[in-house]
């Protein structure tokens, strides 16, 4: 029961308060780039929930059982607890997540060509999204154990989707507004996405 | 002729089209490491040797990489360099890496050093490239440091760690100063880039739609 809570808490911390986008500011590129119509940023959000599920946890295996000073420990040749692989540990996470990307599209090619057919584009945008490298890397700074790391994955996701969301209906209601010429597009947005971040810094000192 | 191409390779992106404020490219890494002057400095100087590094590299294989491969050929060379930065940071900067925690990392899939490595690398000599990859990293640096400085300077009334707001003026020396705390928080950092853009592209006449 202590564990439920817990991983409740780490979800909700991790969607509203430590927000991966509007308090870390990852995946901004895609953020701003794609959240000019409302159903394609669903279908963003929707590919990094997916995706950022699938890479975080199969990155914590990656690098605690392969990459740790003495994470090859189980191969049982002697020595190994003194090796450290750790330098390996970004070429190795965005080989994965390029790797993850692939199958998952061809999974879903395979499984459900109605979902493939809406997330189909941006799936292979998302091996190069700040958010899912990001994820993993912050999976390892912040040392997590496996249902952490799955559940991180995943709410972070969720907060992508969120914001993106919310950024998009937004900027939809903009297109009848008159913006100042040079604040048109980017200059806008970065503003719109200060506001909602405030928003979103209410949340902080919400304790589950 | 050549040299003012040269020249304008170079030159472009520290204004004109700047990678940050004009291309939207990079646009992660410059808000998160700007709460102080240093860290923007040093994540600058990293994303700057990464970005010439790569568009060298990446140039003169231009003619051996295939085509249908040439993303993850291109990943792999900046992952690469990335790593070397990295180890460099942690040997020599000990500190400022620890600040700059997980955002050396992701100079990786920074869309900046990818974008110019697709966009101008494939397509062009090896000292053009190198030309591109400066005047890009060297624009991405001045906005950084631009965001840093107004945070810094309004955040902690400090400018690369030395006071500039003098100590009697603040509340607790008797007078009347208090920073704005509002600064170093994440959306003090949107709201300070989107002003920048706007004046920005105001004086270069830069508009979209």
């Amino acid at each position: 029961m202590e564990q439920v809570v817990h991983l409740l808490s780490l979800a909700v911390e991790t969607i509203f308060i430590k927000n991966i986008l509007l308090a870390y500011f990852l995946g901004m590129c895609s953020f701003l780039a794609i959240s000019k119509k409302v159903e394609t940023s669903i279908g963003l959000g929707l590919a990094v929930v997916f995706v950022n599920g699938i890479t975080v946890p199969v990155n914590w295996m990656i690098s605690s059982y392969l990459l740790d000073k003495g994470a090859l420990q189980w191969t049982g040749i002697a020595g190994m607890e003194q090796v450290d692989l750790g330098f390996l540990t970004f070429i190795v996470f965005i080989a994965t997540i390029a790797a993850m990307v692939q199958l998952v599209e061809m999974i879903l090619d395979k499984v459900s060509p109605t979902l493939y057919q809406s997330l189909g584009i941006f799936l292979p945008l998302i091996a190069v999204n700040c958010a899912i490298l990001g994820s993993s890397l912050f999976m390892v700074e912040r040392e997590y154990d496996l249902m952490e790391a799955t559940v991180f994955g995943a709410s972070a996701g969720i907060g992508f989707f969120l914001a993106i969301v919310t950024l998009a209906t937004m900027r939809y209601k903009l297109k009848y507004s008159d913006v100042p010429e040079g604040l048109r597009g980017l200059g806008i947005a970065m503003l719109l996405t200060g506001l909602i971040s405030m928003a979103y810094m209410s949340f902080s000192g919400i304790n589950l | 002729m050549a040299i003012k191409k040269a020249f304008d390779t170079f030159a472009g992106p520290l204004a004109k089209s700047n990678p940050i404020t004009t291309q939207v490219l990079g646009i992660c890494s410059a808000l998160a490491v700007t709460v102080k002057m240093d860290t923007a400095l040093v994540m600058s100087a990293a994303l700057i040797f990464v970005l010439v590094g790569s568009n060298i590299i990446v140039s003169a294989l231009r003619n051996l990489i295939p085509s249908r491969v040439r993303i993850i050929v291109m990943l792999t060379i900046i992952a690469t360099l990335v790593i070397c930065i990295d180890q460099i940071l942690k040997a020599f900067l000990f500190d400022i890496s620890k600040q700059l925690s997980i955002f050396v990392g992701l100079i990786i899939t920074n869309c900046i050093v990818l974008g110019r490595a697709e966009a101008f690398a494939l397509k062009n000599t090896v000292g053009e490239s190198a030309l591109d990859g400066l005047g890009n990293g060297i624009g991405y640096g001045l906005i950084l440091l631009l965001v840093a400085a107004v945070r810094e300077l309004l955040g902690s009334g400090t400018m690369l760690g030395i006071q500039i707001v003098p100590r009697f003026l603040y509340v607790d020396q008797g007078g009347w100063y208090v920073n704005n705390g509002f600064m170093l928080l994440a959306p003090g950092a949107f709201i300070i880039l989107g002003l920048l853009v706007w004046v920005q592209r105001t004086i270069t006449g830069y508009t979209e739609e």
